[in-house]
């Protein structure tokens, strides 16, 4: 592993517990990453599965009341846990830019799109209102709007959805930040406008070197655009590849599943593989133990760790859990496709 | 003889304008669309948003009302109320929504949501009808203490499948399932479409499969339709559309699925470039000059594509050529 130092981003231990009454229970518990420059780092999970939560504590949006957030995110020397609303606005925009999932609800609904992008512009740098608009035509161009001038003065209403999103994009790498975060960009868009929004964001790592998180369900996303992956289960991080290594010998249980599942695009009669159960809940998620055992319920208990702790199976490719030594599909007609991995360790 | 024959079906809807609102132009949602549903099949209809296939579902169910065009169901007009009343065509055809905790009533309990088209239908006895909903709760595999609950005590997949179970209730002919899955995680989405698959088999239901997603249609439906701009671009079988499209907007569509295989990721990029560019520069030839999309050319028995007539020939050389590859090439492959 590279030096400490180097990495953009540096996440150790970070708990994220919502409270439910009077206690809290944890909806990202233990996560350990790193992002690094020119990077894209995918973190895949089902609804539930705590990404967004991830995401939202780097970035500081909990209300400390109801959230109580542990563990270090260290950026540039400081921890970014634990500071203080002043200092994190500082933060927000400039270092860290955020890509909402819902654009219409992102933006603002009485105000042009072009003050929208210049309103960063405003807070963080000491650019005159002259100089701020030229700055924010230049990044309406580089997001592919068709005719900036116009899409200035323009309300969010009155644009579709693939440009909305790209004025989304465009106030996030406004002031040109080291991290940009992506919570579900394309998910509310078509598949034509979603191919060309990840080009885009693809273009702009390549461009300013940034480190961009993508977080997402869709495992085709994945596949086209992420550098490494990790695979979000109830709050933790259960399988941790670059994306080749991911997708040709996934590992755990969970991930052999979720790809399982997916409609196969060669073999169309057959049945999809379904995963048994459902992700539990805040209050119900077992503080120790395997957390994916519940829903493979046949494989026994003996081939799952107590305490179950991250294996390094290949290079910089990590897995949660021993039960992915001795983890099988159920029904033999399911593990065809993409089921049957050689481990060899 | 097919369960819905839809023939040269119009919804549009007035633009009003002015200080006396008068009528000045129409939206037009669905645009002269014709298609057959057979009995037992799934058909699919592909389109983006706002290419009018919601639309098309629900004009079919009679939640739209028709501009003209006619929808027969067995051998009748069925595009007046009257008619759909006096041969139960509302118990034959039920709906699958997409949003399926706004479909179903907050205040409700789960028995009295299923119960509710059976009770408009049938006049059963309290515990003749408690059977039956435990009954197509056993179907969808749902736990029988479920009946007591009210919808947002379920999971998003679980309420998708008090959906499908209030649809089968009236033991329908045909269901309209509106992107039943797109709200769904992946996992959960493999539970639905299977039950789906199931209930087909057993009640032998036809299904009308609206969806944007081509991974999950390619899987569900042997025949569809890709809509654009309220009008058929393409239809034909799942050989034809995915081994052998002909318009460029289907060929645009399938080049931007993302594929889940990283190690073909800089060709299929540059694939869907160089498509998005030969969709550019080539959309003249495919729309007209107020850019509608034009009528369907048969090219093989079940194949047919929007192309100008002249068009026609060229693409059934192609389709022949593509089955039988042994001959000269004829088309450059996209690179």
């Amino acid at each position: 592993m590279p030096d400490e130092t180097t990495h953009l981003l540096d996440i150790q231990h970070l708990h994220t517990g919502f409270r439910v009454g009077d206690a809290f229970y944890d909806a990202v518990d233990d996560i350990n990453l790193t992002l690094d420059k020119n990077e894209i780092l995918a973190i895949v999970g089902e609804s539930g599965s705590g990404k967004s939560t991830l995401a939202t504590s780097i970035i500081g949006l909990h209300n400390p009341k109801n959230t109580r957030v542990r563990g270090t995110i260290a950026y540039n020397g400081q921890n970014l846990v634990g500071l203080d609303e002043t200092a994190f606005n500082k933060i927000r925009g400039n270092d860290i830019g955020m890509i909402f999932q819902d654009p219409l609800s992102a933006l603002n609904p009485l105000m042009r799109c072009g003050d929208q992008i210049a309103e960063t512009l405003k807070y963080h740098t000491k650019l005159n209102k002259q100089e701020r608009k030229e700055h924010v035509l230049a990044i309406l161009e580089r997001v592919g709007i068709p005719n900036p001038k116009l899409t200035y003065r323009q309300y969010p209403h009155e644009l579709s959805g693939g440009m909305r999103q790209r004025i989304i994009i465009a106030i996030a790498i406004a002031c040109k930040p080291p991290i940009i975060i992506a919570d579900e960009p394309t998910t509310a868009l078509d598949v034509t406008i979603q191919a060309q929004i990840l080009d885009l964001l693809e273009d702009i790592e390549k461009e300013t070197g940034s480190g961009i998180i993508l977080i997402t369900h869709d495992l085709g996303v994945v596949a086209e655009t992420a550098d490494r992956v990790a695979v979000m289960y109830s709050g933790q991080i259960v399988e941790e590849a670059p994306v080749n290594e991911l997708f040709a010998h996934p590992l755990h249980p969970y991930t052999r599943s979720l790809l399982n599942s997916m409609p196969q695009l060669d073999n169309v009669e057959d049945k999809l593989h379904v995963i048994q159960g459902t992700v539990p809940s805040l209050k119900d998620m077992q503080p120790d133990g395997c957390r994916f055992a519940p829903r493979i319920p046949w494989i026994p208990a003996s081939a799952h760790e107590a305490h179950p702790t991250m294996h390094e199976v290949g290079p910089n490719h990590y897995v949660r859990c021993t039960c992915y030594k001795t983890f099988h599909f159920q029904d033999a007609l399911s593990s065809v496709e993409g089921g049957i991995v050689n481990v060899t360790d | 003889m097919s369960l819905i024959e839809v023939k040269h079906l119009k919804v549009h809807y007035p633009v009003r304008t002015g200080f006396w609102n008068r009528i000045t132009s129409y939206v037009k949602a669905v645009d002269d669309v014709s298609f057959n549903i057979e009995a037992g099949q799934t058909y699919g209809l592909i389109g983006e948003s706002g290419s009018g296939k919601s639309t098309t579902g629900k004009a079919i169910v009679g939640l739209e009302k028709v501009t003209s065009g006619q929808i027969l169901y067995e051998g009748q007009d069925i595009t007046k109320a009257s008619v759909r009343k006096s041969m139960h065509y509302n118990k034959d055809v039920q709906m699958i929504f997409q949003d399926s905790l706004s479909s179903l009533n907050p205040r409700k309990r789960i028995e009295d949501i299923i119960a509710e088209p059976i009770r408009n239908f049938e006049h059963l006895a309290p515990t003749d009808e408690q059977k039956r909903v435990q009954q197509l709760l056993d179907i969808v595999g749902m736990p029988s203490d479920s009946i007591y609950k009210y919808p947002f005590e379920f999971s998003g997949g679980q309420r998708q499948r008090i959906g499908i179970a209030r649809a089968v209730a009236t033991h329908p002919k045909l269901i309209i399932a509106d992107e039943p899955v797109s709200a769904l995680d992946l996992s959960v989405q493999a539970q639905v479409l299977n039950f789906m698959k199931d209930i087909q088999q057993a009640y032998h239901i036809s299904f009308l499969f609206i969806s944007h997603d081509l991974g999950v249609v390619k899987h569900m439906c042997p025949d569809m339709a890709i809509m654009n701009q309220g009008r058929f671009v393409e239809t034909g079988t799942r050989e034809d559309i995915y081994e052998h499209p002909q318009h460029i907007y289907t060929q645009r569509l399938l080049s931007a699925i993302p594929e889940v295989d990283p190690t073909h990721r800089q060709q299929n990029r540059k694939h869907r470039q160089a498509v998005e560019k030969k969709f550019q520069s080539e959309k003249k030839d495919y729309y007209d000059q107020n850019g509608r999309v034009f009528d369907l050319q048969q090219l093989t028995e079940h194949h047919a594509a929007a192309v100008k007539p002249e068009q026609a020939d060229l693409c059934r050389q192609e389709i022949e050529h593509d089955r039988y590859p042994d001959e000269l090439p004829l088309r450059m492959e996209v690179e």
